[in-house]
């Protein structure tokens, strides 16, 4: 396949995917914006304002950036699950089997439409945000870099549940019972210096403490965390899940018989 | 001429060891109106699965115009136009958004994607539906879809995997007129069907594959010349109470009151009508049934399952 035919795939993919979104945007908009924006009221004016400061920032300001990552992680993974798992169980994944388009393009096109809702809803949720308290931005590269990055870090994870997945209930099971505690676990509401010192080091097993402590670094400039450390690790993790879901691909895993 | 598909030793075993395809050889040249019959579970689908990417083959060699799937498969996939046997689009989407976006992973931008997919929806009967959800189309206009979808590329060889199931037959006799223009076009069809009158009114070539294994490759009019007998539908000026006595004819009345007659080869259809005419019977019109190749293909299948069956008890 011709270099710009190859563009115009992936073009087509992340269009599709995009529209996907967009036509049922009650579905994929609204809810995080209703979640987040009850996270602000309650957390964070509510019982924050009775919980003090909190790694040198009021409570509401050191929570905004995990909220707002919370709502990239699980926009980007949830866009990619049900949108490729919906392709494969009605088939419409053939479309894409039959064509000339390179697997690598498929990959991107996906982890792009999935990002779009992922750093969309990021938009919407530090717009939102911005009711509440008022962010000053720390290291802009680093904000930009752990964002986008874990927006496609993610989107990847969906994309191989969504290999892996057989029936409706194998795309919620990730992100119930790993995706959300792991978040919630994840240093959103906490500083992990509150925690005794053995859960302090299993904290530091959780891969998802250390992209929510590089964004926070990125916008109030603390961290608990090395965030240049946590950027190797998003990309080491970024080429495996690649590596992966190529792979799954390329052997046709689920997609092909 | 080249070849549209050339397939030769292609063996496919399922995960739970079922040998779907048992080393199929086949060749369609590039024009052909081409036929892929069997029965269900024959290996059909499974043979036009793995020339479109959807089945993954175990051995052997498929090449479309010369593209080998193993090395040049973007190639070979430019080629090709696929109608597969189910529904298999988002059901959400728009008919015009469904075609368009194929073309797109085609590489084909959207301005011409979008003249594209007018054309063929129009020839179709579908513009007017351009912008409904595919899931209000009716499950005709369903199949035209998927055949819009399959030609917005201007493949040369189109894959239709029985792609008039469940519909009425004014529809089917439409899509056969369609097909027939795109195959003068020059656009060589493969397809596969259960309705043998189809195959017999539009194929030019036809290969009988049972038990994944081909039984027959060869042409139609070759095919039917295997018949030992041809069968004749007489319409007589008046109705018949009954089957008259035709000596050396078995005949007997259909449904509506028609004559049908078996002639064996060698008969003379001269004799026949002298009889008819001393009987005081005149004949209107006359015309073949036109379930020959079905009698075949019954005959081939059932030679074949007792020859199975057979080495199966060897075995």
């Amino acid at each position: 396949m011709r270099t710009d035919a190859m563009l115009t795939a992936y073009k087509t993919i992340v269009t599709r995917e995009i529209r996907r979104f967009m036509r049922i945007w009650p579905q994929t908009l609204l809810p995080p914006a209703v979640t987040m924006t009850l996270y602000f009221i309650i957390f964070g004016n509510l019982i924050g304002s009775r919980i003090g400061a909190m790694g040198g920032f009021d409570y509401m300001s050191f929570i905004v950036p995990g909220l707002i990552m919370m709502a990239v992680i699980t926009s980007s993974y949830a866009n990619v699950v049900s949108s490729f798992f919906s392709m494969k169980f009605q088939r419409s994944i053939e479309e894409l089997l039959v064509s000339p388009v390179p697997n690598w393009i498929i990959l991107a096109g996906y982890v792009t439409g999935g990002m779009s809702r992922g750093l969309g809803i990021g938009l919407i949720v530090t717009l939102l945000s911005l009711g509440f308290t008022q962010l000053s931005i720390h290291h802009l590269p680093m904000v930009i870099l752990t964002v986008f990055l874990t927006s496609a870090l993610f989107s990847l994870g969906g994309f191989i549940n969504a290999m892996l997945a057989t029936k409706f209930d194998d795309i919620s099971i990730v992100p119930t019972f790993v995706l959300t505690p792991l978040t919630y676990l994840g240093g959103v509401f906490y500083s992990i210096d509150m925690l005794p010192g053995f859960w302090q080091g299993v904290s530091m097993i959780n891969p998802i403490l250390y992209m929510v402590n590089a964004f926070r670094y990125g916008i109030l400039g603390v961290s608990d965390v090395n965030p240049y450390v946590a950027l190797g690790m998003i990309l080491m993790f970024i080429a495996i899940l690649s590596a992966i879901s190529l792979r799954m691909l390329a052997r046709g895993k689920g997609i092909r018989h | 001429m080249t070849n549209a598909l050339e397939i030769e030793g292609l063996v496919k075993t399922y995960g739970d060891g079922f040998r779907a395809l048992k080393g199929i050889d086949l060749h369609v040249a590039e024009g052909d109106f081409f036929a892929l019959l069997g029965p269900n579970g024959a290996g059909k689908s499974t043979t036009l699965g793995i020339v479109c990417s959807l089945v993954n083959k175990s051995a052997g060699k498929v090449r479309v115009f010369g593209s080998d799937i193993d090395t040049h498969l973007s190639d070979a996939k430019l080629n090709l136009g696929v109608v597969p046997q189910e529904f298999n689009f988002n059901q959400f989407e728009k008919v015009f958004d469904i075609v368009t976006t194929q073309a797109g992973y085609y590489g084909i931008p959207l301005k011409k994607a979008s003249e594209s997919a007018e054309k063929y929806l129009r020839q179709l009967g579908l513009w007017d539906k351009r912008d409904t959800p595919a899931m209000m189309l009716s499950g005709g206009m369903k199949r035209r879809l998927m055949i819009a979808r399959a030609l917005v590329h201007e493949p040369k060889l189109l894959i239709l995997d029985e792609p008039t199931a469940g519909v009425d037959i004014e529809l089917r006799r439409s899509m056969w007129t369609f097909l027939e223009a795109m195959n003068r076009r020059g656009t060589t069809i493969i397809l596969t069907t259960h309705y043998l009158e189809e195959a017999e009114a539009l194929c030019r070539n036809i290969a009988i594959i049972d038990h994944g294994r081909i039984l027959r490759n060869t042409s139609k009019k070759e095919l039917l010349q295997q018949l030992s007998s041809e069968t004749f539908v007489l319409d007589t000026a008046k109705p018949l109470e009954k089957a008259p006595e035709l000596d050396g004819f078995y005949n007997h009345l259909d449904d509506e009151g028609a004559l049908v007659v078996d002639v064996q080869k060698g008969q003379s259809l001269n004799g026949m009508f002298i009889q008819l005419e001393n009987q005081g019977i005149r004949v209107v019109s006359m015309r073949t049934k036109a379930n020959r190749l079905e009698e075949l293909f019954v005959r081939m299948v059932e030679d074949n399952n007792t020859s199975v069956a057979k080495q199966g008890e060897t075995a």
